[in-house]
C-alpha cells in the first residue's frame, strides 16, 4: 500500500522525530515533577497558600496550548530562545504543574490522621515525617499524577511544531500544509501509540515505586 | 513517676473559653497502671495528650521521674514516652520490624541492636518473629496489630507509657486475650503507665489505681477496689455501676477469702465422726473427705450422717466443684450459682485440698470495709451497709 510504502521509506525520518517528541516530554515533564512536588509538599502546610497556588495552576491549564507557546516567543525572544526547544519545554512544564502539584497536595493531605498521630507521638520531627510516612505513602497517587501530565502533553507537545521544536508534530503539520493525508496520519497514529505506550510504562514504574506495604 | 502540677487546658471556641481540663493535680507511682475514667468529654485524653504535648498545655507543670518537662524538647520528650493510640497508626509502608524498630531507629541505635530488640519484642507479645518481622501491617489482624502497637511502644525502653483507650478497636473477646498478656508483661516490665478508658469493666481489671474524670476535673482517685466501694458521689457511684459490689469480686482471689484449717474425714471414718467432727467445727451442711494423699473426693452430708449407721466410704456425694486459689471471686460466685451450692472445695495444682471458701466468707470479706470505715465516717454510709 501506497501507506506502508511511505513508512519504510520515511522509517528514518520517523524514528527521529519519535525520538524528539519523547525527549521534549521526558525533559519538560521531568522537569515538571522536580518543581511540583515540592510545591504540592510545601502547600500542605498552609491553607491559603494552597488555595492560591491550586488556583493559579488551574487557570494555567486553561490557556490553549497552542496560544501559550504562542505566548512563550516575545517573551523569550529576550533570551534568544523565543522559539524551538526551550519555549516547548516551558510550556509544556507549566501546563503539567497542576496534575502533579494538586496531586502531591491531595495525596500528602490524606494521610490518616491516624498515622499522623502516632508519627508525632512517638517523635518524629515534621520533616521525618514526611520523609518516613506521608511521602512514601503519597507515592502512587503521585505518580498517578505524573502520568496525567505525560499523556496529556504528549498530545500537547504535537503543537510545538508550529514553534520549531520538532517532534512527531512536524509530521501532523507538514501533512496539513502539504495537502498529504499520509504524513497525517502517520504522525497523528504515532503520537497516540506513544500514549498509549508511554502510559503502560509509567503505570509500571509506578508499582515499582509503590511501597512493598501498600500494594493492592 | 508521674507528676501533674496543676495541669490545664482551655481551648477558645467561637462559643468563649473551653475548660476542657481544670488544675489537674495527680501522681502515678513508678511501676504502676493508672486508668483515666470518665464518660465521653470528661477530659481525661485531653489531660493524657498533654503530658506528651500532642495538646500543649495552657498552664500547669508535668513532671516525669521528677524531672519538670517543661523545658525539654517536644521531639525529644515523645522518643522517651511510649504512645499507643486506639486507631493503632502502624505504617503500611514499612514491615512489621521497621515499625517496632522505628524508635530505636530515630534514636541512633546500631542496625544489630535495634533488629535484635524487634524480635525480642516479638516474641514478649508472642508473636512467632520468624513469621511476623518482614511481614506488612495490612497482613495482621487487628488484635496483632494492635501487639505491634505495643511493641513500638515499648521498643526504646521507655520509663512512662501513654495509652488512649489501646483496646477499643479490638473484638471484645480478643481484648480480654490482649488484656490479660499486657498484665502479664506489666509484670515484668513493671512500667509507669497512663491509660485512658470509658469502659469501667477494664478500668477494675487494669489499674493499680483509678483517676476518675467528669467536667474536666479529676473526681476521684483512688484503688478500683475503694471506687466500687466507696464511690464519692452519686455520679460516680451511677457510672460504675448497680453491681459494683459483684464488679469488686473480679479483685480478690480465693487465696485471701478461703479457710485454710478445715477439718476432713477419711474414707474409712464411720458416719459418726463425720457427725461429730461436723458439729465440732459448725460445719450445718457437710464435711470434706479425703483420700491418703489429701486430695478431696467428695463430701458427706449431714443429713445422710445423721440417719445412716457406716462408714464414710459408702456414703459420700461426688463433688460438683473445685477452685484453685489464684481464680477470682467472680469465677467462684458464678460455679455457686451453677451448683447450687454454698461452699466450694480449694485444690492446689496437685489436687491437694488446700482450704475452703463459703458464700458467708465472701460478703464478710467485701462488707468488710464497710465495717472499718463505720467508725472513721459515719457520714459516707449508704443503706447498701444493711445488706453486708
Amino acid at each position: 500500500m501506497d501507506f506502508l510504502t511511505f513508512l519504510t521509506v520515511n522509517s528514518n525520518l520517523l524514528l527521529k522525530l519519535t525520538l524528539e517528541h519523547i525527549s521534549l516530554v521526558a525533559v519538560a515533564v521531568g522537569l515538571a515533577t522536580l518543581t511540583g512536588v515540592p510545591i504540592g509538599i510545601a502547600i500542605t502546610q498552609n491553607e491559603r497558600a494552597a488555595r492560591a497556588v491550586l488556583y493559579v495552576c488551574s487557570i494555567i491549564i486553561t490557556i490553549p496550548s497552542i496560544a501559550l507557546f504562542g505566548i512563550m516567543i516575545p517573551v523569550l525572544s529576550m533570551i534568544g530562545h523565543g522559539i524551538g526547544y526551550l519555549p516547548a519545554v516551558i510550556a509544556v512544564l507549566l501546563y503539567s504543574q497542576l496534575p502533579i502539584v494538586r496531586n502531591t497536595y491531595t495525596a500528602i493531605n490524606n494521610v490518616n490522621p491516624a498515622l499522623r498521630e502516632a508519627a508525632r507521638g512517638i517523635g518524629m520531627s515534621p520533616l521525618q515525617r514526611l520523609r518516613r510516612v506521608e511521602i512514601p505513602l503519597a507515592i502512587p497517587v503521585i505518580m498517578a499524577g505524573v502520568r496525567t501530565a505525560v499523556v496529556m502533553n504528549i498530545g500537547v507537545m504535537a503543537i510545538a511544531a508550529y514553534i520549531g521544536a520538532g517532534g512527531l508534530g512536524v509530521l501532523i503539520s507538514r501533512g496539513i500544509s502539504q495537502s498529504d493525508p499520509r504524513q497525517l496520519i502517520a504522525g497523528a497514529i504515532a503520537v497516540s501509540i506513544l500514549a498509549v505506550i508511554a502510559d503502560y510504562c509509567l503505570l509500571w514504574l509506578q508499582k515499582r515505586l509503590t511501597p512493598k506495604g501498600l500494594a493492592v | 513517676m508521674i507528676k501533674l502540677d496543676n495541669l490545664t487546658k482551655i481551648f477558645e471556641t467561637p462559643n468563649g473559653p473551653v475548660t476542657a481540663a481544670d488544675h489537674i493535680n495527680m501522681e502515678v507511682p513508678t511501676g504502676e497502671i493508672c486508668v483515666l475514667l470518665g464518660p465521653s468529654g470528661c477530659g481525661k485524653t485531653t489531660t493524657l495528650k498533654m503530658i506528651n504535648r500532642i495538646i500543649p498545655s495552657t498552664s500547669g507543670r508535668v513532671f516525669i521521674n521528677g524531672e519538670d518537662t517543661t523545658d525539654l524538647n517536644t521531639v525529644e520528650l515523645r522518643r522517651n514516652i511510649g504512645y499507643v493510640i486506639q486507631q493503632i497508626g502502624l505504617f503500611p509502608n514499612m514491615t512489621i520490624e521497621e515499625n517496632i524498630a522505628i524508635v530505636p531507629k530515630l534514636l541512633g541505635w546500631p542496625v544489630d541492636k535495634y533488629k535484635a530488640r524487634a524480635k525480642e519484642l516479638l516474641e514478649m507479645v508472642a508473636l512467632d518473629p520468624s513469621v511476623f518481622l518482614k511481614r506488612y501491617p495490612r497482613e495482621l489482624s487487628g488484635g496483632q496489630q494492635q501487639r505491634i502497637g505495643v511493641a513500638r511502644a515499648l521498643a526504646a525502653d521507655p520509663p512512662v507509657m501513654l495509652m488512649d483507650e489501646p483496646f477499643g478497636a479490638i473484638d471484645p473477646i480478643n481484648r480480654e486475650v490482649i488484656q490479660d498478656e499486657f498484665l502479664k508483661m506489666q509484670q515484668e516490665l513493671r512500667k509507669t503507665i497512663m491509660f485512658v478508658s470509658h469502659d469501667i469493666d477494664e478500668a477494675v481489671k487494669m489499674a493499680d489505681r483509678i483517676a476518675i474524670f467528669r467536667g474536666g476535673r479529676l473526681v476521684q482517685y483512688d484503688t478500683p477496689d475503694d471506687i466500687l466501694a466507696h464511690p464519692k458521689d452519686d455520679f460516680i457511684e451511677s457510672f460504675v455501676g448497680d453491681d459494683r459490689a459483684l464488679k469488686r469480686l473480679r479483685l480478690v482471689q480465693v487465696g485471701h477469702v478461703m479457710e485454710d484449717n478445715i477439718a476432713v474425714v477419711k474414707p474409712q471414718d464411720t458416719l459418726k465422726v463425720a457427725l461429730e467432727r461436723m458439729d465440732q467445727h459448725g460445719y450445718s451442711r457437710a464435711i470434706l473427705m479425703v483420700n491418703e494423699r489429701h486430695q478431696p473426693v467428695g463430701y458427706v452430708s449431714r443429713g445422710v450422717a445423721q440417719t445412716t449407721q457406716g462408714y464414710c466410704a459408702d456414703h459420700y456425694f461426688g463433688l460438683k466443684a473445685t477452685t484453685q486459689p489464684q481464680d477470682d471471686l467472680r469465677k467462684v460466685a458464678s460455679l455457686m450459682f451453677n451448683h447450687d451450692t454454698t461452699w466450694l472445695p480449694c485444690i492446689d495444682h496437685n489436687g491437694v485440698l488446700v482450704g475452703h471458701v463459703t458464700q458467708r466468707g465472701i460478703t464478710h470479706y467485701l462488707g468488710a470495709t464497710y465495717h472499718r470505715d463505720a467508725v472513721a465516717a459515719p457520714v459516707l454510709e449508704h443503706s447498701h451497709k444493711a445488706n453486708a
